[in-house]
């Protein structure tokens, strides 16, 4: 499976970016072979609106089956759960810090938006 | 006759000009609170609430056993309102503008457009002054929809009054189209010059004829005057400022009824637009 | 690092010469303009620009008139009125047009092309109290709710490059998009408001507002003895909804006075100054 993580850096020690929708990058990551790609998010860093719901259709796009973010609003988290991605909210730290959290299971799911929405 | 009232930022006059100038005119017409945001008018006018009216907008729905899944509403819409992932697409209706276009490029037909309440158009009547007051919901961010629903009233009467939002952003240019001409209220002091210059701005670049109104004539400076002089910009009104009147308007008080002297100041500012706007039609 | 947002639904309440007030006395902060509409707060602290960046938001059509054939397709589908006929053809009225690519895509002859609308400027300045992030929309723009974001975002970058522990936030006025654009995820908001009819309506649009996106509230009253009555009653509707109180400022002739010497309030000697220190005071017992 592939997870998506929200990064403000391009190497697996950047820090965990706490946005979703205007996340500076996502860090692809590939679980079953351990190779990572990093896919830029500056198209949606300057969406004029719905930044999150186009996050969400881009880490469905990518092949993502899991994210790990900071924060996730409600229209991106109801967008998220449609298509099927398990979303890891409340991160931070590194990129790396927080996939070794996701294998030894000590991420919980997120059950609902933790942040409220807004218009940008 | 169809003119607004306007201001480069808030607080300046505006409902105070509008609300005054309706009641002393001394005949028929229709106010309209276009301020759908933060709506005061009616705070300064003793009114009997007429009727409500709820304002909607068109958001898609989809129907499920149509659609496809092709995703095609998703990618167009450029509001990102909708989103697709392989099947039924999810609506987001307070991100949809109404354009209609994901209805339009659906290649099953599967989406149908419905109504969306964005808020509410109430309507009140005192004497001569017909206001209709639109009002969007807290959490709404779309103002020019409302905006252009309210403006449907203005064929109801002869003269018509609109009290503007502030600023200079679409909702005040939504108010402003069509409108004959512009009132802008200022106050002289430095803040009041730099928006006036932005409102100046806005109605040269809409093609608009106007005037000033400069309120609170006395505190700050006369640099308001000056740059209206040099600009040879009409000014249409002075008023001066009078503890009075901030007492008046703190109470919800209308300043015709209220203040002594105030019914012939507001009564004389409709004479004058009258007089420039036929000079500028020359 | 805390963000503080000074808001008032209302325009006209004195928040932006309150913002600049508490900007001076909070010494090393950041300050973002987010009053884009109508950025007033350069007349005080004179800020010296850095930086100068070009800002695009949306799209906005235009018609190729050499390939239009004027079948009038595009006039029929536009919702917002944005397609005006002229003799020799249709153009687009870009105040009117939102962006929405209807007439782009189903134009007969690809006669209209979609561009990036350039909607402002925004600059990096620096002030006598900070960092400054400020920005200027152009006449009917659309969507300042996004400006509002980057404002902010490049006020919390600058922030953290220089270790500033505050930034502070003119907020635009009203409750729609570039408020809630202001707001979201911020310490604290001021409110300012006045002891008027309309004052006290417009604090109750926004305080629901505050709640909805669950953002503690603060909130002062400038001119307050104009009517000391309503004042207690908006001081008690505002802790009734879960706000903090956090001062009164006076009534001060001296105000516009402040601005015409492009001063701050707590930099003359306007009596009003202290109740302003006071309320600082109790902010920052809040932050």
């Amino acid at each position: 499976m592939k997870i998506a993580i929200t990064s403000t850096g391009a190497t697996l020690d950047a820090t965990v970016d706490s946005r979703f929708g205007r996340a500076a990058m996502f860090v692809l990551y590939d679980l079953d072979n351990d190779s990572f790609e990093v896919v830029d998010n500056i198209q949606n860093l300057n969406a004029a609106q719905g930044a999150g719901i186009q996050a969400a259709q881009n880490v469905f796009n990518m092949g993502a089956g899991a994210l790990i973010t900071g924060h996730c609003g409600p229209k991106a988290y109801a967008a998220l759960n449609a298509a099927g991605v398990k979303i890891y909210a409340g991160a931070d730290g590194s990129v790396e810090s927080m996939l070794a959290k996701y294998r030894a299971g000590e991420l919980a799911e997120s059950n609902e938006a933790d942040v409220e929405g807004h218009w940008v | 006759m169809k003119i607004a009232i306007a201001s480069g930022k808030g607080g300046t006059g505006k409902t105070t000009l509008s609300v005054n100038m309706a009641l002393a005119i001394g005949r028929p017409l229709t106010l309209l609170d276009c301020d759908v945001e933060e709506p005061n008018s009616r705070l300064f006018l003793e009114t009997q609430q007429l009727s409500e009216e709820v304002v909607n907008t068109l958001i898609p729905e989809i129907d499920g056993s149509i659609c496809n899944g092709c995703g095609e509403c998703a990618r167009f819409c450029q509001f990102n309102a909708i989103v697709s992932f392989g099947t039924k697409p999810l609506v987001f209706a307070e991100m949809c503008h109404g354009c209609g276009g994901c209805a339009k490029v659906c290649p099953q037909q599967a989406i149908k457009e419905v109504k969306n309440r964005i808020g509410a158009i109430t309507t009140y009547k005192t004497g001569d002054v017909t206001l209709h007051q639109g009002c969007i919901d807290v959490g709404v961010s779309m103002a020019p929809p409302m905006i252009r629903e309210l403006k449907k009233k203005m064929s109801e009467s002869e003269l018509v009054i609109l009290d503007a939002p502030p600023g200079t952003t679409c909702p005040v240019v939504a108010t402003l189209s069509e409108v004959d001409y512009v009132l802008l209220i200022t106050e002289p002091t430095p803040f009041g010059l730099n928006d006036l210059i932005l409102a100046v701005a806005m109605v040269r670049e809409l093609g608009l004829p106007f005037g000033v109104v400069i309120n609170r004539v006395g505190v700050g400076d006369d640099r308001v005057h000056r740059y209206c002089a040099e600009e040879k910009i009409p000014v249409l009104l002075e008023i001066a400022n009078d503890r009075a009147v901030a007492e008046a308007y703190s109470r919800g008080e209308s300043l015709v009824d209220n203040v002594p002297g105030y019914r012939e100041i507001f009564a004389g500012v409709l004479p004058r637009i009258e007089e420039e706007y036929k000079r500028w039609k020359q | 690092m805390k963000e503080l947002v000074v808001i008032s639904g209302k325009g006209g309440t004195g928040k932006t010469s309150i913002t600049a007030s508490i900007a001076v006395l909070a010494g090393k902060a950041v300050i973002a303009d987010c009053d884009v509409d109508a950025a007033d707060l350069h007349l005080i602290l004179e800020p010296q620009v850095q930086q100068h960046e070009q800002f695009f938001s949306g799209k906005l059509a235009r018609i190729d008139s050499a390939r239009c054939t004027s079948c009038g397709l595009c006039a029929e589908y536009c919702r917002f009125t944005a397609i005006v006929s002229e003799a020799g053809g249709y153009r687009v009225d870009p105040n009117n047009c939102e962006g929405c690519g209807v007439c782009v895509r189903f134009c007969p002859v690809q006669a209209i092309a979609f561009e990036e609308r350039h909607c402002g400027e925004w600059m990096i300045s620096d002030t006598r109290c900070g960092g400054m992030v400020h920005a200027k929309l152009g006449v009917a723009a659309e969507n300042s709710g996004k400006l509002v974001s980057m404002v902010r975002r490049n006020a919390q970058q600058i922030a953290e490059q220089t270790g500033a522990s505050l930034i502070i936030v003119d907020g635009p006025p009203g409750i729609g998009c570039p408020v809630i654009a202001s707001v979201t995820g911020a310490s604290r908001v001021l409110i300012v408001t006045e002891p008027t009819v309309s004052g006290a309506h417009d604090m109750q649009r926004v305080l629901k507002l505050t709640r909805h996106f669950d953002i503690p509230a603060l909130v002062c009253i400038n001119k307050w003895d104009l009517n000391p009555q309503l004042t207690e009653e908006i001081e008690a509707t505002a802790e009734s909804a879960g706000a903090t109180v956090v001062g009164r400022v006076r009534y001060d002739a001296l105000v516009s006075q402040a601005q015409i010497e492009h001063k701050a309030v707590v930099e003359t000697s306007a009596e009003s100054a202290e109740d302003i220190r006071n309320i600082w005071k109790r902010i920052e017992n809040e932050l």
